[in-house]
């Protein structure tokens, strides 16, 4: 009991110290506030976009695998642009022998006039594709119908459009059954799929128009037409790892490249950028953790040193402390308190100034950014690493206190 | 019996040399007596107050404090000690600055383990007792000298101790402020309080019973400074508890300087 009495009093008592001598107390704990706002900030910066990246991939699908003709350096001036893109039976032979692979589509895109009545719009973004594309984009139709099979083996001419394109072309609330002209060319809408609201991460948030047509039709639009890319989905997010060398092994073989010769594709999966990325995180948490120890380093030979100082400056104190009964326990335990106090103010300015910066942050990124936001853990980090930082800066000058002759502390001038 | 001390030497090294502060006092003091100890600098007098207030340990000799053997106690144990049976009064006041004169009467209670039931009642009555009730929200510098020596009595009254030890406590104190001070002792020794004194003051010394005189480590004399039958008798007494170690109850005529 006389421990938590001597620790109540004592905390009471080291407030009003660090009250009394307001300035001195800040600068003893500048070190301690500027590394727990630097923490606090850091952290709830990277925390902010962790989250909203890890959001963003989740939406764009962390299942989807990006396949896509590449040159590569070694290759240029001997191999055309045009040599390395994907065809449909490379496409094919992809969804065919890749066993993580659930669904796969070749995507066709290119931007052109559309007319619908005497409302014109040019170069709206059109896109070829098959019926999975819903599938693996996590688009669906709203309204009508998606493509069929029937629709791409037969070449119809058919179109979904987005919401967006009903207001941009001014159709009737349910356009489903009308006609649009792409490229002069005469499309029946079947279905209307959701506007993507694109975020900031993949070039903005605006609501772009868009056209869809069955792949076949896309390829009649533009006579020299390439697959732009294929867009697949693994059976597994776990796949991730195995899909890239299944892929490469049948676009290899099919293209004949020798063992020394280098890939004329590249292969994207996103779970991949979700580790990378995760990755990134972890490494700039552990930078930042790096920077806040070293300040926290700082700010603790700070608190030591004036520890030391109130030690020798309250030398009479403590001998008189000492003289009506203080063990030296007791004068251990106080000055423990009141340097860990101190770091605990500290911390708390810290972790409020930390909370504004976060705050400034917020104000300071453009729209549809990350909220830095501080997580509850970093506060506790904050308070435990003010807390230790107390206890072991301010061990030896209470051990000093301690060991104080009472006579001699009396004696002190 | 309130004190018994037999044979008490301190020895201190001074670099290679070896001083011997005290070297070998016996004395005994009785509950309720109002001793003086002077002596000139130099002559073991802060060194028999320290022992005797439980600040330092003799290195040979005994001493009983209300029975307990002190000489053999570890540094947390004498720290109980003096918390419990001793209640310091300094030359220079030694109050926390920054805390009013209720909260530093509180501070013995704060390192006591019993005196923590009420310890601002406690406070309160040690304050009314040495006539400071108006005072007890006043910091330190907003008191006169006197009535800062009147916070540190009540302080080293709150936790009822057995001995007031007080050190040169009118030191630094006019002459009028000193003989209030004086009375208030006077008083408290009337109330039964048992009360040590260290001077160099003889006026100051002569209002106690009883004047014990240092010299060289040594009791030079022992007297009382008045030729009180119940001092005398207490005297006695004490003179019996040390029987044999040499030390001389004089009467009063003997030599009081």
């Amino acid at each position: 009991m006389t421990i938590l009495r001597v620790i109540f009093q004592t905390v009471l008592m080291a407030l009003s110290q660090v009250w009394a001598n307001k300035l001195r107390s800040f600068l003893t704990a500048l070190g301690i506030i500027i590394g727990v706002a630097a923490v606090t900030a850091v952290i709830a910066g990277l925390n902010g976009m962790k989250q909203f990246v890890l959001d963003e991939f989740s939406t764009f699908g962390a299942k989807m695998v990006f396949v896509d003709g590449e040159r590569p350096e070694s290759m240029r001036g001997k191999v055309s642009w045009r040599d390395v893109q994907l065809d449909l039976t490379e496409v094919r032979a992809i969804a065919d022998n890749c066993e993580s692979i659930e669904r796969i589509t070749p995507i066709w895109w290119g931007g052109y006039p559309v007319r619908s009545g005497d409302v014109i719009r040019d170069g709206v973004p059109a896109m070829g594709i098959w019926p999975q594309w819903h599938e693996i984009e996590n688009r669906y139709v709203i309204r009508g119908r998606p493509f069929s099979t029937i629709d791409e083996d037969e070449g119809r001419q058919v179109c979904l459009i987005n919401e967006q394109a009903i207001v941009e072309l001014e159709l009737d609330r349910d356009p489903v059954g009308d006609i649009i002209y792409i490229s002069d060319r005469r499309f029946e809408i079947v279905g209307i799929v959701e506007t993507k609201d694109l975020s900031a991460m993949f070039g903005g948030n605006d609501t772009r128009t868009e056209v869809f047509v069955p792949f076949s039709v896309a390829k009649r639009l533009n006579p020299f037409g390439w697959i732009n890319y294929a867009l697949a989905q693994l059976r597994n997010p776990e796949d991730a790892d195995e899909v890239v060398p299944q892929i490469r092994h049948v676009l290899r073989t099919m293209r004949g490249l020798q063992p020394e010769d280098e890939d004329t594709f590249s292969i994207g999966v996103a779970q991949q950028f979700i580790d990378q990325f995760k990755k990134i995180a972890s490494v700039l948490t552990a930078v930042a953790g790096g920077i806040v120890g070293i300040s926290l380093l700082v700010g603790g030979v700070g608190i030591m040193n004036i520890m030391l100082v109130s030690v020798s400056e309250r030398t009479r104190e403590i001998g008189l402390r000492k003289a009506v009964g203080a063990r030296p326990a007791v004068i251990l335990l106080q000055f423990l308190t009141e340097a860990v106090t101190l770091c605990l103010v500290g911390g708390y300015i810290g972790l409020v100034m930390g909370q504004a910066l976060a705050l400034l942050i917020n104000q300071a990124m453009p729209e549809g950014f990350p909220p830095a936001v501080i997580p509850t853990w970093a506060v506790v980090l904050a308070f435990g690493f003010s807390t230790a930082v107390g206890l072991i800066f301010g061990m030896w000058p209470a051990i000093k206190a301690s060991r104080l002759d009472p006579i001699e502390a009396l004696r002190h001038e | 019996m309130s004190i018994v001390v037999k044979g008490l030497t301190k020895v201190y090294k001074m670099g290679s040399e070896r001083v011997h502060a005290l070297a070998g006092v016996d004395l005994a003091i009785q509950r309720n007596e109002f001793v003086a100890i002077m002596g000139p600098s130099g002559s073991g007098k802060s060194t028999l107050m320290n022992i005797i207030g439980c600040l330092d340990r003799p290195t040979a000799g005994a001493y009983l404090l209300s029975g307990k053997a002190t000489h053999k106690m570890g540094a947390a144990e004498l720290a109980a000690v003096r918390n419990k049976e001793i209640g310091f009064v300094f030359q220079s006041f030694e109050l926390l600055p920054r805390a009013s004169a209720l909260k530093n009467v509180t501070l013995p209670l704060l390192y006591s383990r019993t005196g923590w039931r009420n310890p601002t009642r406690a406070a309160r009555k040690a304050l009314e007792r040495v006539g400071l009730e108006g005072r007890m929200r006043h910091k330190p510098n907003q008191l006169s000298g006197g009535q800062r020596q009147r916070v540190a009595i009540a302080r080293a009254l709150v936790n009822a101790p057995s001995i007031i030890l007080a050190d040169e406590p009118t030191g630094n104190l006019d002459s009028q402020t000193s003989e209030e001070i004086i009375e208030l002792f006077h008083q408290l020794h009337e109330e039964g309080q048992t009360i040590i004194i260290v001077t160099h003051e003889e006026d100051i010394a002569g209002h106690a019973q009883r004047i014990v005189r240092l010299k060289d480590g040594k009791i030079h004399s022992d007297l009382p400074t008045k030729d009180d039958p119940t001092h005398r008798a207490w005297a006695e007494r004490a003179a019996m508890a040390l029987s044999g170690s040499g030390s001389t109850i004089a009467s009063r005529n003997g030599g009081a300087a």
